[in-house]
């Protein structure tokens, strides 16, 4: 009997494993349209775009919400959006948009002046928060502050008439227009907000190509084709939805298998393997970041010159970018990256040149060499996959040289504090960019009002020179006296040498080759619009 | 007992969270956290207080029944960690159901077959099973099913593409109850490969457990008797002795259920499981102090109730245990 019992038992088993293998081929669930499954390491916070700042949130905003101005396809360049066009007071104060018409959000209110209005109310009004602890972060950040500050920027939103809404400033701001076409300025439905400004950040209503369908916590979202979208013949797709698979080869994996279509976040070494395998493509991100190494300039030695000046020449960027980037990145030479406009050709990078480095360090007085401690990221940073290893490359190069850095890593937070705080005499950091104007890399990262504890300027390098140029270049707003007045700024930067510019990193994509017209766009996240599915 | 261990657990919770070096608001704004948004974050979240006010404000919200608000994410914690925990309690008692089928049925072949080549086998398997690293099981997993065969998925609890609305959460028992045989697959299918790389470690520790107290048993007077009786060693193993040697498995039982719901993170990191353990692994990577205290507080909650559960079952499986009598 009991023999039977375990027969039976067994027969049960390979009945169950052979309904659960049965299902193996199919992986559709039935007919609805064209779906895109997008994979990526994690969930979104919260999807009301002006209260976040991560890269996850916008991801998805994006594709429900629209700004007045976009960025061009490639590129950080400003195209019109829901605006249509747009003009500026000769002193840079006045700006007037003219709205395109008959635009409905998802919610079927009308998209006018008055919309756009209130979104910058709600912004500038901190009684508008959903809760205490929420926080308009970027715009406080983009624009100075809020109603009320010192450095707030705006002084008045008003519709002019239904459709022409005019932005009056205290003073003329040269990235206004960039500042823009960000993604956390997407214009909600008033309705929408009004209703429950918190449900909101669960449950975004705009006027984007895809309309919020569902949100399944720590698992996916889903979003589906907007029929009435004003964009004749787009989307393409009838839904996205966006999976959250934390780790890289697990999603790596996910694909290759066929579970999703396209996955962000690819380990530099699966993107070889992506490029030898015909049922995928691999799709490069043009770079908007940097990877540097920054001295801290008001430490001996590095308050030298000829001393920074002799490390820049001492690391191999294009080994490094070999070694760690798998070829995915370029050698940088300026703060900057190349894909932005004002970006200086001209300047000549210091060359991979031990001899010269040694050289510059006997002028400088440190023939013997010196020691330092040396800071690398302990995470993967989108500029940087693998700080310590990196560090660990640049060291073998600097005691070539006579210099022994002894490299420390504490945890991410750590790091970022100590480096504000100016502990460190060399360290890894990079920035990735907001609204494509220079002005956020060298004020942000370079300038002297920013190497002030806490800084985020971590090379505390000050330059008056550098300073008067950056702040004329904010006040001016036309874009090609601007852009020149960058390119001198780079030449200093270059000739101070307060860091080495390792690289500009192209964060790759795998998708299926099946999916069409995937454009990935240097800010970080995509407009899924124009992507299609062709089996 | 429940009240003094929730008491000092929020303590310690509470004390570890803020002894994390880095503030939330640093976790939020990475590298473009200015020293103005700084401050107005942190004075947003409260965090300008003293320790001691800021603890009794939180002590004072759980007695209402407050869990607090994810900073992240901006929603109440006992409302954003449910569909987090069911997911966890699903897989967990899926690996556990086959950590006891399989490590009990282990544990008694080798000591029925004590000192044969069975035995040895079986211990072996336990001996890897212990020693096997969960991610390492879970990756090779992932490697052979889903990549190089491609029987089963690799990641998720079901297939996004498929139209379906939880009521429970638990997605078995959902897709069961809307009678949707399909997605009561596919679900099967998503809950396997997780629930066998969680279950491997209690499984061998329940085989090397089950073996230990059935030699011990098969070794007494009782089933010398019933042998001699001429009773079938089937019914003598499954009936007579295996009930006597079910205290201790009891035990492992209920430590490793404990282990499971809080030890899944690996687990759900590798298998894109969205459970709590990696719920809590993101909230301490932003540092979402709400989410961290209010998070382990239920799960160290749950693992109490559990190990009270399995007191009671004692006395229910012996009945010679009895609570409240002397």
């Amino acid at each position: 009997m009991n023999m039977k019992k375990s027969l039976l038992i067994a027969v049960g088993f390979v009945l169950i494993l052979s309904t659960v293998l049965a299902g193996c081929g199919g992986k559709s669930a039935g007919g609805q349209g064209k779906t895109l499954i997008y994979g990526r390491g994690a969930d979104s916070p919260q999807l009301d775009p002006a209260l976040v700042t991560d890269g996850e949130s916008f991801r998805v905003t994006e594709n429900v919400m629209e700004t007045l101005v976009e960025y061009k396809k490639k590129s950080m360049e400003v195209k019109p959006g829901l605006a249509k066009d747009w003009e500026q007071s000769d002193d840079g104060k006045t700006w007037t948009f003219h709205l395109r018409e008959g635009i409905q959000f998802h919610d079927g209110t009308p998209f006018n002046a008055e919309a756009v209005v209130f979104n910058f109310e709600r912004w500038m009004n901190q009684e508008m928060k959903p809760s205490k602890k929420d926080d308009f972060t970027y715009y406080a950040s983009m624009f100075g502050g809020f109603k009320g500050d010192e450095g707030h920027i705006i002084e008045s939103v008003k519709a002019v008439d239904e459709y022409t809404v005019q932005f009056q400033l205290k003073e003329s701001q040269g990235p206004f227009l960039q500042n823009l076409a960000m993604s956390p300025f997407a214009i909600a439905s008033p309705k929408a907000v009004k209703a429950d400004p918190a449900e909101f950040a669960q449950h975004p209503v705009g006027t984007g190509p895809f309309k919020f369908k569902s949100w399944k916590k720590g698992d996916s979202i889903t979003i589906v084709k907007n029929e009435d979208y004003w964009q004749e013949g787009l989307p393409k797709l009838d839904r996205v939805i966006f999976e959250s698979i934390p780790d890289n080869s697990a999603r790596f994996t996910a694909l290759q298998s066929g579970d999703i279509d396209v996955m962000d976040g690819l380990n530099p070494d699966d993107a070889k393997r992506v490029e030898k395998n015909e049922n995928l493509q691999l799709l490069k991100r043009p770079p908007n970041n940097v990877g540097y190494l920054a001295f801290n300039t008001e430490k001996e030695p590095f308050d030298n010159k000829k001393v920074r000046q002799a490390i820049n020449h001492a690391v191999n960027k294009k080994g490094l970018i070999k070694s760690f980037y798998a070829g995915l990145a370029e050698p940088a030479k300026n703060p900057i990256p190349p894909s932005m406009w004002g970006y200086n050709e001209k300047v000549e990078p210091y060359e991979y040149d031990l001899d010269k480095a040694k050289q510059l360090l006997k002028e400088a007085g440190y023939e013997d060499g010196f020691k330092a401690t040396f800071y690398a990221m302990p995470e993967p940073r989108p500029y940087m996959p693998d700080g310590k290893k990196i560090a660990e490359y640049i060291q073998a190069d600097l005691k070539k040289i006579g210099i022994e850095v002894e490299i420390v890593s504490p945890e991410w937070q750590t790091y970022l504090e100590d480096t504000e705080q100016g502990k460190h005499e060399m360290a890894l950091l990079g920035w990735t960019g907001d609204n494509g104007d220079p002005d956020n890399f060298l004020y942000v990262l370079l300038d002297q009002d920013n190497a002030r504890v806490p800084a985020q300027n971590i090379a505390f390098y000050k330059n008056e020179q550098l300073h008067d140029i950056l702040i004329k270049a904010q006040r001016e707003t036309e874009q090609s006296k601007r852009a020149e007045l960058y390119k001198k700024a780079q030449h200093i930067i270059h000739e101070d040498a307060p860091w080495v510019p390792l690289v500009y990193s192209t964060p790759s994509l795998a998708a299926q080759s099946y999916v069409k017209g995937y454009q990935p766009h240097p800010k970080g996240s995509d407009s899924l619009a124009e992507v299609d599915i062709e089996k | 007992m429940l009240i003094p261990v929730l008491i000092g657990m929020s303590i310690i919770t509470f004390s570890i969270v803020h002894a994390i070096p880095g503030s939330p608001a640093k976790a939020i704004l990475g590298e473009r956290a200015t020293p103005e948004a700084m401050e107005r974050l942190e004075e947003n979240m409260g965090l300008n207080d003293p320790l001691y006010i800021q603890y009794f404000r939180y002590v004072g919200n759980l007695l209402q029944g407050d869990l607090g608000t994810s900073v992240q994410t901006g929603r109440p914690v006992a409302e954003e960690i449910l569909p987090y925990l069911t997911a966890t309690f699903e897989l967990a008692l899926c690996a556990m159901l086959i950590a006891i089928f399989f490590g009990v049925n282990l544990g008694i072949l080798s000591a029925w077959r004590q000192n044969t080549s069975v035995d040895y086998l079986s211990m072996v398997i336990a001996l890897i099973g212990v020693s096997m690293p969960v991610f390492w099981l879970g990756l090779m997993e992932q490697w052979i099913f889903a990549q190089e065969l491609d029987w089963l998925p690799s990641n998720g609890r079901m297939d996004p593409r498929m139209f379906f609305e939880p009521i429970t959460n638990f997605y078995l028992l959902d897709a069961l109850i809307q009678g949707n045989l399909y997605a009561l697959q596919d679900a099967f299918r998503h809950m396997l490969l997780p629930a066998i790389a969680l279950g491997t470690i209690p499984m061998a520790i329940i085989a090397r457990m089950t073996r230990s107290s059935m030699l011990e048993v098969l070794r007494s007077d009782y089933i010398r008797t019933a042998r001699a009786k001429g009773v079938r060693e089937g019914l003598i193993i499954y009936k007579h002795a295996l009930k006597n040697a079910f205290i201790p498995i009891i035990t492992v039982f209920g430590l490793q259920m404990g282990l499971l719901l809080g030890g899944a993170i690996l687990t759900e990191t590798i298998f894109s499981w969205p459970g709590v353990g990696r719920y809590l692994y993101d909230a301490i990577h932003a540092r979402d102090y709400a989410v961290v205290q209010s998070g382990i507080l239920i799960v160290a909650t749950i693992f109490v109730i559990i190990n009270l559960i399995v007191d009671l079952l004692y006395a229910w499986i012996d009945p010679r245990i009895q609570y409240g009598k002397e």
